[in-house]
């Protein structure tokens, strides 16, 4: 499951800094960590929303049970 | 009756100062992720109403079908999604927080009250 989150990551921020990590072994509490220039000038909500969108499938039929987030901008 | 269920959330996003909308209750929290938010926003003494989204799944639904957000928690300061668990934390940590609570609800807010649960359904 880290691969497949990772993988949908990679396809949303194409070069950029992606890793996923699965916080209780369990394969459905993720920490997922972003850098990426596109979050630059952003608010931490709208940040957010595009790592959602990236997730949407997973999020959507129940696969991660918590996502824990952090992003930043490449700078 | 779902109608009615988007109202009542709608009204407290654009009615309460702080809303937090939460699975289980400030006396009972039952999820990591609201018990972070909860802690974050008890730090910047923010005026909590929190709304538990259990009772009723339409309820978690209709929030994120108004807000596009899609987990719990979420939290708003009049009206504005502010985020959820770690956007909170990550504001509270740098005072961020604070700052947009005292510009959103003015610099006496700390006093503005307490802590309260809002039921829907």
């Amino acid at each position: 499951m880290t691969e497949r989150l990772d993988a949908l990551l990679r396809e949303a921020f194409p070069g950029d800094e992606v890793s996923v990590e699965d916080r209780t072994g369990g394969g459905d509490h993720f920490q997922v960590n972003v850098t990426s220039p596109r979050f630059e000038g952003l608010s931490l909500v709208e940040q957010h929303r595009l790592v959602y969108d990236a997730l949407a499938t997973p999020l959507a039929d129940g696969t991660i049970h918590e996502l824990r987030i952090k992003t930043r901008g490449a700078s | 009756m779902s109608d009615e269920i988007r109202d009542q959330v709608k009204g407290i996003i654009e009615s309460e100062d702080v809303a937090l909308f939460m699975k289980g209750t400030p006396q009972f929290v039952m999820c990591g992720n609201s018990h972070r938010a909860l802690e974050a926003l008890r730090r910047a003494g923010a005026p909590v109403t929190a709304v538990d989204i259990l009772p009723d799944p339409r309820i978690r639904e209709e929030l994120s079908a108004l807000s596009g957000w899609p987990t719990i928690p979420q939290v708003f300061v009049r009206g504005e999604l502010v985020g959820g668990a770690d956007i909170v934390e990550e504001l509270a940590e740098s005072g961020e927080l604070e700052r947009k609570l005292e510009e959103k609800l003015g610099p006496e807010y700390r006093g503005a009250g307490e802590e309260r649960v809002a039921a829907l359904g």
